[in-house]
């Protein structure tokens, strides 16, 4: 028999949050699947659901009120929905673990870092005292800390925000994950510190052949890490391809507009192009496409709703009944401002 | 035409101990500035580098403790009470946060319209709401806004109004703390794009504080890097992108994120923490890959001999 490997699969889901007393739709029937030794980068500005997205895949949101209202999502074919809290407990940080934006805020201040760590291997693994000391300072050495043992008694109030954020990986990687969640794992960073954290990240992945999914709105960061890109908008992935495919052959318009209005694509001092408008809140998602009332393609074609296979291509797929098929980018001059 | 400039601004913090007792932590060392009418000058470095304080010290909204500032010839470093108040017609500030810094409970008309109330106090009401209502279209912003709280509108939006406020009392001079780093790129852009037609209109200075290399690449005409309060490069955004002198500029542009995923370099290994900062000589030189043993000593003083490209090291780059 085949082994079937593990997997991570976001099924359509959809997710509600609640706006002044009422549940409203923010992420709309989304499906990610998170392979082994791959990173799937899951790209999206401000408020288009990529971070509740993100907190689902533990079942996080639920303390802030952010329910489930359809789909599933699928470890190793069991549903999170359905599994008891204490089941849960021992997927979060154990074979699913979690680094989080805020290196100053997701550190308990009035515990010394060795203890943090020490809890989440306690928590998961059954190892004797010894072990477990030495487990922790080898993890904190793996993150690039340089004379670990000191840094068993010091309080996180004494590391600088990049150091920080290796204690958080550190403690990510203590009971050995098979998935990370990475949610902005470095936009809080000075430049110098996010390039170091990008190659820590990097090459733990691969050594330990991990499945991430890492959430941000930084094109930078998915072309360093990621393998494959999901981009989200207004609650739903719009396209969706290989790292690649993304970067060489932007399909969706809205893709296309985000990745045109980087600064570092322009030629300097020169205006930028700019998407008009503003991203609707969800509650005010028009029934077609999403995108829309912002795109210079749409017709009356673009009332209806659109399926993410509208275009597809070896894989990559776009949200947009306006994609050429003899041209995959949509025919929209280059020029023209989106 | 200069129309700011700053030579050797100092500024220590007390830091640690609860009655002040601790060490001085030397914020800014012996900084100098210069802008000139219509241009952009950048000021770019990590956290701590002591870039926000710099701007902050010229805009007097904290006292230095040495230097001179010069605001459109004159002296301003030891101007108080009404006449900084009035000095301040010349210079505005635009804030990072645009969530912090607009107060919740005023209307837009009323926040936009108070430098005016300061400078122009004899305009009436309808007066000034005029004024602020063509202000608020300049920057993109329609009369509807003037009744509203900003709670109502998005971060780009409240960039904008916050763009707006500091525009309406005709400053020669703006300065800019991270203006879009609080942004999303698409709205970062609609900012980045404003900031540029206002300039060219109205032939504004802009003093840009950043810690995004390419953000001050796209706006900037020069910049000056920062490292552990001091300067250590400054000059055309050209020359110190293109060639820089400063091994820290380096390491900065170095680090910067790549555009496309083909330009990952493949070579990866768990870089060990470095975020030394030496106390005597050279700050950087606990990190530098050109460090020497005379970096121990280094005054920290320009070494270059072109007044418009200058850096501040003993091992400088060389291409």
């Amino acid at each position: 028999m085949r082994h079937t490997p593990a997997m991570l699969h976001v099924q359509d889901l959809s997710l509600t949050v609640p706006i002044k007393g009422k549940q409203v739709m923010a992420v709309d029937r989304i499906s990610l699947t998170l392979e082994p030794g791959r990173v799937l980068g899951l790209v999206g500005e401000s408020g288009c659901g990529k971070s509740i997205t993100a907190q689902a895949m533990l079942r996080l949101g639920e303390y802030q009120g952010v329910l489930r209202s359809d789909g599933d999502i699928l470890l190793d074919d069991q549903s999170l929905f359905s599994m008891p809290e204490n089941e849960l407990r021992k997927v979060r940080g154990g074979r699913v673990s979690m680094v989080f934006q805020e290196p100053m805020t997701a550190l308990n201040p009035v515990f010394s870092i060795g203890s943090q760590i020490t809890e989440v291997i306690n928590l998961h693994l059954k190892m004797n005292k010894d072990d477990v000391q030495k487990r922790v300072i080898q993890l904190l050495q793996d993150v690039g800390m340089q004379d670990a043992e000191s840094l068993l008694d010091q309080y996180p109030d004494t590391l600088s925000g990049g150091m920080r954020q290796r204690v958080l990986i550190a403690m990510a990687m203590a009971a050995n994950p098979e998935y990370i969640i990475a949610d902005e794992p470095t936009t809080a960073l000075d430049v110098s510190v996010q390039k170091r954290i990008i190659q820590l990240l990097r090459s733990l992945q691969q050594q330990k052949n991990l499945s991430m999914l890492l959430v941000t709105h930084d094109f930078g960061l998915v072309a360093e890490l990621a393998d494959d890109v999901a981009v989200m908008y207004a609650g739903q992935v719009v396209e969706s391809g290989t790292v690649e495919q993304i970067f060489d052959q932007p399909t969706h318009p809205y893709t296309r507009a985000l990745m045109g209005c980087r600064p570092e694509v322009n030629k300097p001092g020169a205006a930028l192009p700019v998407i008009t408008g503003q991203v609707p809140s969800p509650g005010n998602w028009p029934t077609g496409c999403h995108f829309a009332e912002r795109c210079p393609l749409a017709d009356m074609m673009c009332q209806e709703s659109v399926s993410l296979n509208a275009w597809s291509d070896e894989g990559h797929q776009a949200r947009c009944v306006h994609v050429d098929v003899a041209s995959p980018k949509p025919s929209v001059s280059d020029e023209a401002t989106v | 035409m200069t129309v700011l400039k700053a030579e050797s601004l100092s500024k220590n913090f007390r830091r640690g101990g609860l009655w002040g007792g601790g060490a001085a932590l030397k914020a800014v060392d012996n900084v100098s500035i210069d802008l000139k009418e219509g241009e952009t000058l950048a000021i770019v470095g990590e956290s701590g580098s002591g870039k926000s304080t710099t701007a902050r010290m010229v805009m007097r909204l904290i006292a230095a403790d040495e230097g001179s500032i010069h605001l459109l010839g004159k002296e301003i470093s030891h101007v108080r009470g009404k006449r900084l108040r009035m000095l301040r017609k010349h210079i505005q500030m635009v804030f990072q946060d645009p969530f912090a810094s607009l107060n919740p409970r005023m209307k837009i008309v009323e926040t936009v319209g108070e430098g005016l109330r300061v400078h122009q106090p004899k305009l009436s009401k309808a007066e000034r709401r005029v004024r602020v209502a063509q202000t608020l279209q300049q920057c993109g912003m329609d009369e509807e806004a003037l009744d509203r709280y900003p709670h109502q509108f998005s971060g780009g939006q409240r960039q904008r109004i916050g763009i707006a406020r500091a525009l309406i009392v005709k400053p020669k001079i703006l300065v800019l703390d991270e203006p879009v780093s609080a942004l999303d790129v698409s709205v970062q852009a609609q900012i980045l794009n404003l900031l540029k037609e206002i300039q060219t209109q109205q032939n504004l200075s802009y003093l840009f504080i950043s810690h995004d290399l390419s953000v001050v690449q796209h706006i900037a005409d020069r910049v000056l890097v920062m490292f552990a309060g001091r300067v250590v490069e400054q000059g055309t955004v050209t020359d110190v992108f293109e060639s820089p002198k400063h091994p820290y500029t380096k390491m900065l542009l170095a680090a910067r994120p790549i555009d496309y995923p083909h330009e990952r370099t493949g070579k990866d290994e768990i870089a060990e923490v470095s975020e030394g900062i030496a106390d005597t000589g050279c700050a950087f030189r606990l990190r530098c890959s050109n460090v020497q043993d005379d970096c121990a000593d280094f005054d920290g003083l320009d070494q270059s001999d072109d007044p418009e490209h200058s850096y501040h090291c003993l091992h400088p780059i060389t291409d």
